[in-house]
C-alpha cells in the first residue's frame, strides 16, 4: 500500500512507520482530530478470507475519509491506527477460524485525513457450506466510558 | 393442496387489505390455493415456523435466519429501496436530546419485533445502557408504545421508522424522535419453503414484473412498494450474518 499522502491529511500530523502481519509497511501521517460516529451509524465491511475488502456500506465511506474505490480492493488494515496495540487482534484468527466465534472489541481507526474514530467492532466469519468464505464486520459507536478505558489499557500495551 | 402464506407480524395495519390482495395476486399467478394466516404476535408465528406451518413469508431479518439457514427457505425478492431503520423516540416534554442524556433505570416501551429491539438497544449502547440497567415493557403495537410515552409510562419508546412515520400527525407532535438508525443493509424479504421451490423461478419473475401493469402498480401500492427488487441468496447471507454481528 502507498504511504500517505500529507495533501490528504487535516491539522498537524506526525509521521509513523506501520509495520503489517504480512510483512509490509508504509508510512501512516497522524493527527489528534477525532470524528465521533454519529448516533444511530452502524458501519459495515466485508472482506475476503484473506482480509482484503469486497464491500463497504456507505457509512464506512464516510467515516473513513476514502471512497469505496479507495477501499475495495485494499486490505483492511489501511484502517489500523499506531495507537492500537498488535495485542489488541492477537486473538481474533485463533476466535474466528479455529474456535469459530465472533470477535470483538473496542477499536481505533486511522481515517484517509490522518484523523481517528473510535468504535466498538464486530467481526464474524462468512460460512458457506462449511467453507469460510469471508468475514463480515460491523462497527459501532461505543460509549465514551468504554473509549476511554480502552485507550488507558491500549497505552500500556504498546 | 393449499400453500400457507404469513407475513412478519410488523406490518403496519394500513397495509392489511394489500396483503390480501397479494394473495389473490399470488392465487392467479400460480393457479394454487394459499391460505393467508396473519398474526399480530411475533411469539405464535414463531411457534407456527417451528412446526413448519407456512410455505411463503414476508420475514423480517431476525426471522429470515432461522427460515433460510435452519427451515431451508430460499430468498426470492425484498422491496425496492427499502431499508429496514429503527428509531429511539421520547415524549416531547422530554428536555433530552441526545442519547448520551440517557441514564440507567430508562423505562423502555416496545413491541416484540426483535430486528428493532436489537437496532435500538445497540443505539442505546453510547449511554452505557443495556438490558441489564433498563426496564423493558413489551407491548402489542407501535400504536400503544406511542401512548405509553405520551402517558409518561415510559421514558422511551422503539419504533420501525416506517411504523413511525405512518402515526398520525396528532401523535407525532407529542412525540420526539432521538435518534433514527442508518444501517442500510437490512430489509424484511420474502422467503419461499422448500414445498414451493419448484416454482421459485416462475414466482420470482412476476413479481418483478409486477410494475409492468397498472394493476401490478396498484397493488405494489396497496403493500407500499414502488417495486419488487430481485435478491439473491448470498444478499440474505450477508444479511444473516450482519444481523449475526449485531446479537453480542
Amino acid at each position: 500500500m502507498d504511504d500517505m499522502k500529507l495533501t490528504d491529511v487535516v491539522g498537524d500530523c506526525r509521521e509513523v512507520l506501520m509495520q503489517y502481519f504480512d510483512g509490509s509497511s508504509r508510512t501512516v501521517l497522524v493527527s489528534d482530530i477525532e470524528t465521533p460516529l454519529p448516533d444511530g451509524r452502524l458501519i459495515v465491511s466485508r472482506t475476503d478470507p484473506e482480509g482484503i475488502i469486497t464491500h463497504v456500506n456507505d457509512s464506512f465511506v464516510e467515516m473513513s475519509g476514502f471512497s469505496s474505490e479507495e477501499l475495495i480492493g485494499k486490505p483492511h488494515y489501511i484502517l489500523r491506527h499506531p495507537d492500537m496495540p498488535a495485542v489488541a487482534f492477537k486473538g481474533l484468527w485463533q476466535t474466528l477460524l479455529e474456535e469459530g466465534n465472533k470477535w470483538h472489541g473496542y477499536v481505533k481507526n486511522l481515517r484517509k485525513d490522518g484523523g481517528f474514530y473510535w468504535v466498538y467492532a464486530t467481526v464474524i466469519a462468512n460460512v458457506r457450506n462449511n467453507e469460510v468464505v469471508g468475514f463480515t464486520s460491523v462497527r459501532r459507536k461505543p460509549s465514551r466510558r468504554k473509549v476511554e478505558e480502552a485507550e488507558a489499557l491500549y497505552k500500556t500495551l504498546l | 393442496m393449499t400453500y400457507n402464506f404469513t407475513v412478519s407480524p410488523d406490518f403496519n395495519p394500513s397495509y392489511l387489505s394489500g396483503w390480501f390482495i397479494f394473495n389473490t395476486w399470488l392465487q392467479r399467478q400460480t393457479g394454487e390455493a394459499f391460505h393467508l394466516d396473519l398474526y399480530d404476535d411475533f411469539d405464535l408465528q414463531r411457534r407456527a415456523i417451528a412446526e413448519d406451518k407456512f410455505d411463503l413469508i414476508y420475514a423480517n431479518p431476525y426471522d429470515a435466519a432461522v427460515l433460510v439457514r435452519e427451515k431451508g427457505f430460499v430468498p426470492i425478492a425484498c422491496p425496492a429501496g427499502k431499508s429496514d431503520e429503527a428509531m429511539v423516540v421520547v415524549s416531547v416534554d422530554n428536555e433530552i436530546d441526545e442519547i448520551e442524556g440517557l441514564s440507567a433505570g430508562l423505562r423502555i416501551s416496545a413491541t416484540k419485533d426483535p430486528d428493532v429491539n436489537l437496532m435500538c438497544m445497540i443505539m442505546l449502547e453510547p449511554a452505557d445502557l443495556s438490558r441489564d440497567n433498563t426496564v423493558t415493557k413489551h407491548c402489542d403495537s407501535y400504536v400503544l408504545v406511542a401512548k405509553d410515552l405520551i402517558r409518561g409510562q415510559a421514558d422511551v419508546g422503539f419504533f420501525l421508522q416506517e411504523t413511525y412515520d405512518k402515526l398520525s400527525r396528532m401523535v407525532k407532535m407529542q412525540l420526539k424522535p432521538l435518534v433514527q438508525s442508518q444501517i442500510q443493509v437490512i430489509n424484511h424479504v420474502l422467503l419461499l419453503g422448500p414445498a414451493l421451490q419448484h416454482r421459485q423461478l416462475e414466482l420470482q419473475q412476476a413479481l418483478l414484473a409486477m410494475t409492468a401493469t397498472a394493476a401490478g402498480q396498484s397493488l405494489l401500492e396497496s403493500l407500499s412498494f414502488t417495486a419488487w427488487a430481485r435478491v439473491e441468496p448470498e444478499d440474505t447471507e450477508f444479511m444473516i450474518d450482519l444481523m449475526d454481528t449485531l446479537e453480542t
